[in-house]
């Protein structure tokens, strides 16, 4: 017998079964699932009432307040309230009410377990993949279906396995490596597993292999993974909730016989830092190729982009400099985790004095839904992960994507630039 | 008779469902589904009319509301070269038929289209061409079939309390 995935391994696991492989139709067990304001509640509550059942276990049942927060007129109100109630009716106990991104919010909860089946109510539900979970996407009437039964169907995927090897330059991170990614492999993975490997990814810490599964969603994949260890447990029992079984969770690594849907090499030396330009994450070149790119916004947010380690990047590029005449920089730190610990480090401080406005911790103009978004011909730079034509604002408007540090330099410069030269002084 | 709505490749579902209209009522939604890429969509598909498009059909967001616009707006069926995972699964959860269709280059905008899901076949009567589509696999049909996720749960859930 061949050897196994990752991705087939926890499979196998939640289907009850002793080893599964590729194409299956088999039915999970979810061990987490979960849902925000936007997706969750909602689109449950009728759903469930007309199936006149609760929730299958509360306690496995995780809800976030983040699309709409904090609420900007009666609707949204109205959404934000109905997620507080479905809570309480429900019994949800894991609900966290406009402290943060759904996907950050929960890893920092330690609810993201190796070798968990995760359902998400969102499509970068993925992200969760980082800790080696099989995490995946699902619509409102698939999540309330898993909701009321704990249970879905699917076809085990096929895995694309990413390796990287060297090291980053100064100024070059995750979020290049899945820029470049979503050019070099396309935006059209659906129904693959995309597994990250290889020493450049084992030598990450947690927060920029969340970047990489995060963006598994823009290759269109359905799950995008990295094996756990000991980064993984580190980062686990920082949060109170270690890894019982550490063992188990490392058992779960692809076996060296393994069989991919193909495999890619990559070598991080050489990777420059990249921007995807309107209106498409696989639209990307060298940050150089975009130099003459004017813009009017620059917005460092979304589960992406917006954790501590990405708002010390903005910090690092802003440390003395100011935000460009005629340019807004809207920061909206992830979660309110993320906020406080940026507050107490200084980071805050330096953004501020750059000239930065200070958003709350949410999904925020990502997804066009809170403040911040995009008039018609206005142009912004966002750390984000799709700039896909209309979801920041206007359709009108276009969107370039970049790191962090990108996104920084250009809010100082009023132009896309890259990003290094402000790191080492030479800017 | 059905007609033909050509789209290209990677409908996202911003196009489908742009997010900062999300809160409008699924109806009035539905009347800016695909509006950035063409603007008279809404207002001219009729129920029963088909959408064809290129590869990645319904990429982006987990939003149901992709689905539920062409399904408001009365599309019968979505056939695309190929499908987003989310999207894919929203369309058959929510009874509105998706099929692999790898010849959609050989259909024009404003064909008239004769389509038997069932039956898994589809006539360009523009082109005089027919075509065996793909079946939809067996577990997904039964769900069709029942009306879609929610009354194919109903009915199994019913049958397990019985
Ligand atoms: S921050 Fe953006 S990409 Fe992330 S969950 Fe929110 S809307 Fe989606």
């Amino acid at each position: 017998m061949s050897g196994r995935t990752l991705v087939e391994k926890v499979i196998a696991k939640a289907a009850g079964l002793p080893s599964v492989r590729a194409g299956d139709l088999v039915t999970a067990k979810v061990d987490l699932a979960f849902a925000h304001d936007s997706s969750g509640p909602r689109r449950w509550r009728p759903l469930l009432e007309e199936l006149g059942v609760g929730l299958w276990d509360p306690s496995k049942v995780a809800i976030v307040s983040d699309h709409y927060v904090p609420a900007v007129d009666a609707e949204s109100a109205a959404i934000l309230k109905g997620t507080r109630d479905f809570a309480r009716d429900y019994g949800v106990s894991s609900f966290f009410d406009m402290v943060g991104i759904c996907h950050l919010v929960l890893p920092e909860h330690g609810l993201i377990r190796p070798g968990a089946f995760i359902a998400g109510g969102d499509s970068h539900t993925p992200t969760a993949g980082a800790f080696g979970a099989y995490a995946a996407g699902y619509g409102a009437t698939d999540m309330a279906a898993i909701a009321a039964t704990g249970e879905t169907w699917l076809a085990v995927p096929e895995t694309i396995r990413v390796e990287w090897t060297g090291a980053f330059q100064p100024g070059v991170t995750a979020k290049d490596v899945m820029l470049f990614l979503c050019r070099e492999l396309g935006m059209d993975n659906a129904f693959k597993a995309v597994e990250f490997a290889g020493p450049l990814v084992e030598a990450m810490p947690m927060a920029e292999r969340m970047v990489l599964a995060n963006m598994a969603a823009e290759l269109g994949a359905e799950t995008g993974v990295v094996a756990p260890d000991a980064t993984t447990f580190a980062y686990l029992a920082a949060r109170g909730a270690p890894v019982a079984d550490e063992a188990a969770a490392l058992a779960l690594h692809s076996d060296p016989d393994a069989t991919y849907a193909a495999v890619h090499r990559f070598d991080a030396s050489d990777l420059s830092p990249q921007i995807a330009a309107p209106h498409s994450p696989a639209n990307t070149r060298d940050a150089t190729e975009f130099a003459q790119i004017r813009i009017d916004q620059a917005y460092i947010g979304a589960c992406v982009g917006a954790k501590i380690e990405d708002l010390r990047m903005a910090a690092a590029v802003l440390k003395g400099r100011r935000v460009a005449p005629g340019v807004r920089l809207l920061v909206a730190p992830g979660s309110a985790r993320t906020a406080e610990l940026a507050a107490r480090e200084g980071v805050m401080e330096t953004l501020l004095a750059a000239g930065a406005v200070l958003m709350p911790s949410g999904c925020g103009a990502c997804a066009g839904m809170g403040a911040g978004i995009l008039a018609e011909g206005e142009t912004c730079i966002s750390s984000t992960n799709r700039n896909f034509q209309g979801r920041m604002g206007h359709a009108g408007a276009n969107v370039y994507l970049g790191s962090p540090y990108a996104v920084a330099a250009a809010a100082t410069a009023g132009r896309i630039v890259d990003p290094r030269p402000y790191l080492t002084g030479a800017a | 008779m059905s007609r033909a709505f050509v789209f290209g490749d990677a409908i996202d579902t911003d196009l489908l469902a742009p997010g900062n209209l999300m809160k409008l009522p699924p109806a009035e939604l539905a009347q800016h589904c695909l509006k950035a890429i063409a603007p008279d969509f809404a207002s001219t598909v009729r129920p029963g009319d088909v959408v064809f498009a290129g590869a990645n059909f319904g990429l982006g967001s987990s939003r149901e509301q992709a689905a539920v616009s062409l399904r408001l707006l009365g599309v019968s069926a979505v056939l695309a070269t190929s499908f987003a995972r989310i999207f894919y699964r929203n369309a058959i959860n929510l009874g509105l038929p998706a099929f692999v269709f790898p010849q959609v280059g050989e259909m024009t905008d404003g064909d008239r289209i004769l389509l038997d899901p069932v039956a898994g076949r589809l006539e360009n009567i523009t082109t005089g061409k027919t075509y065996a589509l793909t079946p939809i696999p067996p577990h997904l049909m039964a769900m069709i079939d029942d009306g879609g996720l929610i009354p194919h749960l109903k009915r199994r859930l019913k049958g397990a309390a019985a």
